[in-house]
């Protein structure tokens, strides 16, 4: 299944929860935020919360900047 | 000086010196700087995780977040709403809710839009974000961010990275006199006596990133800028003698043998 993550197009082999999501990237929940279809996702309900076909998922950390 | 306090939104800061994160050439450069600047908050920005490339270190792990908050901007934002999703993403990573706003208006001056900057803060005030807007120089707009609750107003003293100085002092005094909240000179400052300039017109902050990390030796940039914020501060608390046309000597012409 296909979704837009960070803007491009990324394959996925089935729907699956954005903790899931998270893993599969390694990235450390504890340094990023999570927008899905344009709603910010709260980490308690990272468990809960479904990425489907054709969804659209921002994952954000900090970098550098004044 | 213990008796002098900067408080932002209740909370205190040992230092009027706030510094970005951005353009170092290392950061390990960096975390020096910070140290060397005495500063206890720092500015990061809000971007897109590299999903293909993630052996990049994170900035975080180069601030220690016992010395130093954070303060997320929302450079690069050229609308309120886009500055609004960024600042609510940047406030769930869990380290700070505060953040720098910018509504940019204009790609070649950074300029803000001021329309676009009111609308974000307005919101993000309502979600309970300590709102620090950085904006153009004009009283007019400080007062507005003011009174739509921001926690300070960040008035730009020359365009963003351009390094010209305090262009416009008597706006900036201005600013000072009219606000209830603190002033914080955000952009523009190249060197030492910029940032003391600033200070010395009253403000109680300056804010500041490519004049530390794009100076020649970032780390002793860093120092100069510590001590030139304290110098300005200090400058400014003794009150500076007013300007006069002519001179006034300094030694006591009674008793000189030239005397009639």
């Amino acid at each position: 299944m296909r979704i837009t993550l960070n803007g491009d197009p990324y394959e996925l082999a089935e729907p699956l929860t954005i903790s899931r999501l998270l893993a599969t990237l390694e990235l450390d929940f504890r340094r990023v935020a999570v927008e899905h279809n344009l709603v910010i996702v709260k980490r308690a309900t990272y468990d809960a919360a479904i990425v489907q076909p054709g969804d659209q998922v921002e994952i954000v950390n900090f970098v550098g900047g004044g | 000086m213990d008796s002098d306090p900067f408080v932002i939104a209740g909370k205190t800061f040992s230092s009027r010196l706030i510094v970005g994160t951005g353009k170092y050439t290392s950061h390990e450069v960096m975390q020096q700087a910070h140290e060397a600047s005495g500063t206890q908050l720092v500015t990061v920005a809000v971007r897109r995780v590299n999903v293909t490339d993630r052996s990049k270190e994170s900035l975080l792990d180069f601030i220690d977040s016992a010395k130093y908050a954070l303060l997320p901007n929302t450079a690069g934002c050229y609308t309120a709403e886009d500055a609004i999703r960024t600042a609510r993403l940047a406030r769930e990573v869990g380290l700070s809710d505060w953040i720098k706003l910018e509504v940019i208006g204009d790609e070649r001056t950074l300029f803000p839009d001021n329309a676009g900057l009111l609308e974000a803060t307005k919101v993000l005030v309502k979600e309970g974000f300590v709102v620090l807007p950085y904006t153009n120089d004009d009283p007019v707009v400080c007062r507005k961010l003011e009174d739509a609750g921001a926690a300070a107003v960040m008035p730009l003293g020359a365009p963003i990275g351009s390094g010209l100085g305090i262009q416009n002092l008597n706006n900036i005094q201005i600013i000072r006199e009219f606000a209830g909240i603190p002033v914080i000179v955000d952009a523009g400052v190249g060197t030492a006596s910029d940032a003391a300039i600033a200070m010395e017109l009253g403000v109680d902050g300056v804010l500041l990133n490519t004049a530390i990390a794009g100076a020649k030796d970032p780390v002793a940039m860093a120092d100069a800028m510590r001590l030139a914020v304290i110098a300005g501060r200090r400058a400014h608390l003794a009150g500076r003698i007013p300007r006069r046309r002519y001179a006034t000597a300094s030694s006591n012409p009674d008793g000189l043998i030239a005397g009639s």
